[in-house]
């Protein structure tokens, strides 16, 4: 358990570090949100006094800082300048549609790289291998923005799918299986451009380390003794090339996460995406602090979700960790 | 064999690089030509057969009129034929920035000739894709400098030094690497200011993506010194006497020049996408200036994405280039090992 704890401390330290990391960051910002109401003439120079005050604008940073903490203890995050309301209820509705889309993209991705990788590595320098490394080979020279853009061109042109939001008009008064099924067709497209985007990434690596296990002589033994191939591969080999892929798998949360952040702009999918960027063209700056530790906070769940995978999945760790 | 497929692949990137270098020569036109009386001209056909069948060895082209009772139609006027001519005289440029020249690869006398379409503008999206690459590339390669500068001078003083300067910076850069890129670099662009001059904007995208990547050569440099400075060949260069910035200059700097120049390899194209990404949602290059990103900007507009396809091309600019570089990085990552045991083999002859 003590690996565990010890994982876990280590997230909360990054937490901390980057929230820190951000509030100097955001100490350079040349202008606030304010910075236009000034020009306003219909605002007075006092109301625009009155309102930095209030959102504590006008206060040294490590105030600030303390402050925040005791928003983010509240579950406020801070407060929003342009929506005038606390942020964390605004991100807390944007993340759950980002979650939505990156644990679809997540599952889907990994589902589909194991089986590959795995009949890829069995098949490995025969015809059927080379024409699935030529295929990832393609995809991994096509970067996201250019696959999103496209596969949206496509979804237009041919009017397959749904090309833009999370939901249909008149979603309220669908039944609840149409509701899913309404979710389900909006979702096609950008899940489709995530997976597309990191698969390849995913199979080559799976490839990669499962061909290597292949070669172990106790697999060669295991044959011999007339184990099934399915048993062989998905149970004796997927499970000793599993450990550099769970390390791999808090890896593809991050490129999934920053897959994600473009593609919900590119499709309007109402998630942190557009609301980041908003926030930053309006410099409403406790947003962009939420957006930017929530997405932190996520990849760090990731990660540890693949440190507790890997203690499962490899003795050694266990082992290790009860020495000391 | 994989230092034959390394030169091949810098070749292939030289060329690359060096048509986009010479955007001018290349581009018929200037990238701020505008010609407001035919917005999203279609791309243009070459023909080399007339509309008798016959076939001309010097390819021609019908230039396009707008349709009848429409705004954005167009048609071919196959009633006039005009010649493709090469190496015609046009709009003056500087090669490279620095020689004057009037000379473009192709052209046409009487009408203008649209290979790739036209914006919103008339502009021309052949030119402005070839010039566009001159800001997204240099800003990838620059950016990628920066980080390799400043992962290279972390990571020399994070491992030669240790202590808790390394536990500093190597905290710090753990912060960076928690952070899901895109997010980290909206982040940075996030602090810094939003209306600024072309000049400035690239400059501030420049530092931005430089900023965002330092950790992770950080680190892979900080691993080859931490292993290089116990070697026998430094312990006795110091035993010698030789002072810190000549072991670091002499025996160690010249050790992480396989790591940077993978890192090189795998940051730029990444870097060419960071400013795409950057511009295409308008935290980037500003028009008129033209970028691979803010090309691609119109495409957010519902209507241009229904109907002028062809504002698309630019994304596919990239896409050779992302294959150069993904040629490149193998490459390199192939010759380690190969070195390696060359290396045990006249070393450790045992």
């Amino acid at each position: 358990m003590h690996y565990l704890i010890r994982r876990s401390l280590h997230a909360v330290f990054l937490l901390f570090g980057v929230s820190i990391l951000t509030f100097l960051f955001s100490a350079l910002t040349p202008g606030n949100y304010f910075d236009e109401m000034r020009l306003n003439p219909q605002i007075s120079p006092e109301t625009v006094a009155a309102l930095r005050a209030q959102s504590q604008l006008d206060r040294p940073l490590p105030v600030r800082y303390v402050h925040w903490l005791s928003a983010v203890a509240h579950g406020e995050l801070g407060f929003s300048f342009a929506y005038n309301s606390p942020v964390g209820p605004l991100l807390w509705a944007r993340a759950r549609n980002t979650l939505l889309l990156t644990i679809t993209a997540t599952l889907l991705a990994w589902l589909l790289a194991l089986p590959l990788g795995i009949w890829s590595a069995s098949q490995f320098g025969r015809a059927p291998d080379r024409v699935l490394s030529w295929a990832t080979a393609t995809l991994l020279v096509i970067p996201d923005l250019v696959l999103a853009l496209g596969l949206l061109i496509l979804a237009v042109r041919t009017g397959w799918f749904p090309t833009g939001g999370m939901i249909s008009v008149g979603f309220e008064s669908l039944s609840p299986l149409d509701k899913l099924r309404d979710l389900a067709s909006h979702m096609v497209l950008p899940v489709l451009a995530l997976v597309l985007s990191a698969l390849p990434m995913l199979v080559r690596h799976v490839r990669a380390s499962v061909a290597e296990v292949l070669e172990a002589p106790f697999l060669r033994a295991a044959l011999g003794h007339g184990i099934p191939r399915r048993t062989l591969l998905y149970r004796y080999a997927l499970r000793t090339a599993a450990n550099p892929l769970i390390s791999l798998f808090g890896f593809s949360v991050g490129t999934l996460l920053s897959g994600s952040l473009l593609v919900e702009v590119i499709m309007s999918w109402p998630g942190l995406g557009p609301l980041l960027l908003e926030a930053i063209l309006a410099r409403d700056l406790y947003v962009v602090i939420g957006c930017v530790l929530l997405s932190m906070l996520f990849l760090v769940a990731g990660n540890l979700f693949a440190d507790v995978l890997l203690y499962w999945a490899d003795p050694r760790i266990r082992t290790e960790a009860s020495a000391k | 064999m994989p230092l034959r497929s390394f030169t091949k692949w810098l070749v292939v990137l030289l060329v690359l690089h060096g048509v986009i270098a010479a955007a001018g020569f290349f581009a018929p036109y200037s990238p701020i030509e505008q010609d407001r009386d035919r917005p999203y001209l279609p791309p243009m056909r070459l023909h080399f057969f007339d509309t008798q069948g016959h076939f001309h060895f010097r390819p021609f082209f019908h230039p396009l009129r707008l349709r009848e009772s429409a705004f954005d139609q167009y048609e071919e006027s196959t009633s006039t034929a005009i010649p493709l001519h090469f190496f015609v005289r046009g709009a003056s440029y500087h090669l490279l920035g620095i020689l004057p020249m009037r000379f473009h690869l192709f052209g046409a006398s009487d009408a203008r000739i649209c290979l790739l379409g036209t914006d919103a503008f008339g502009r021309d999206q052949l030119s402005r894709i070839l010039y566009g690459g001159q800001v997204s590339l240099l800003a990838g390669l620059l950016g990628a400098g920066v980080t390799l500068f400043l992962g290279a001078l972390i990571g020399i003083v994070a491992g030669y030094y240790a202590g808790w300067r390394d536990e500093l910076l190597m905290r710090v850069a753990e912060l960076f690497l928690a952070l899901p890129w895109l997010y980290l670099l909206f982040a940075l662009r996030a602090f810094l200011p939003l209306s600024v001059s072309p000049l400035e904007a690239f400059l501030l995208v420049v530092v931005v993506i430089g900023l965002v990547g330092w950790a992770r050569p950080a680190r892979l440099v900080r691993g080859v010194v931490l292993s290089v400075k116990e070697r026998d060949f430094v312990r006795a260069a110091r035993g010698f006497g030789a002072s810190h910035l000549y072991l670091l200059r002499r025996h160690i700097l010249p050790e992480t020049a396989s790591v940077l120049l993978t890192q090189a390899a795998i940051l730029v194209p990444q870097f060419i996408l960071a400013e795409m990404t950057l511009s295409f949602l308008g935290l980037g290059i500003p028009e008129p200036i033209s970028s691979w990103g803010n090309l691609l900007a119109s495409l957010q507009n519902y209507s241009v994405l229904v109907s002028y396809w062809w504002m698309y091309l630019p994304a596919l600019a990239i896409i050779p280039f992302f294959l150069g570089y993904l040629g490149l990085a193998s490459s390199l990552q192939e010759r380690p090992a190969a070195y390696k045991i060359v290396e045990k083999k006249s070393w450790n002859p045992s």
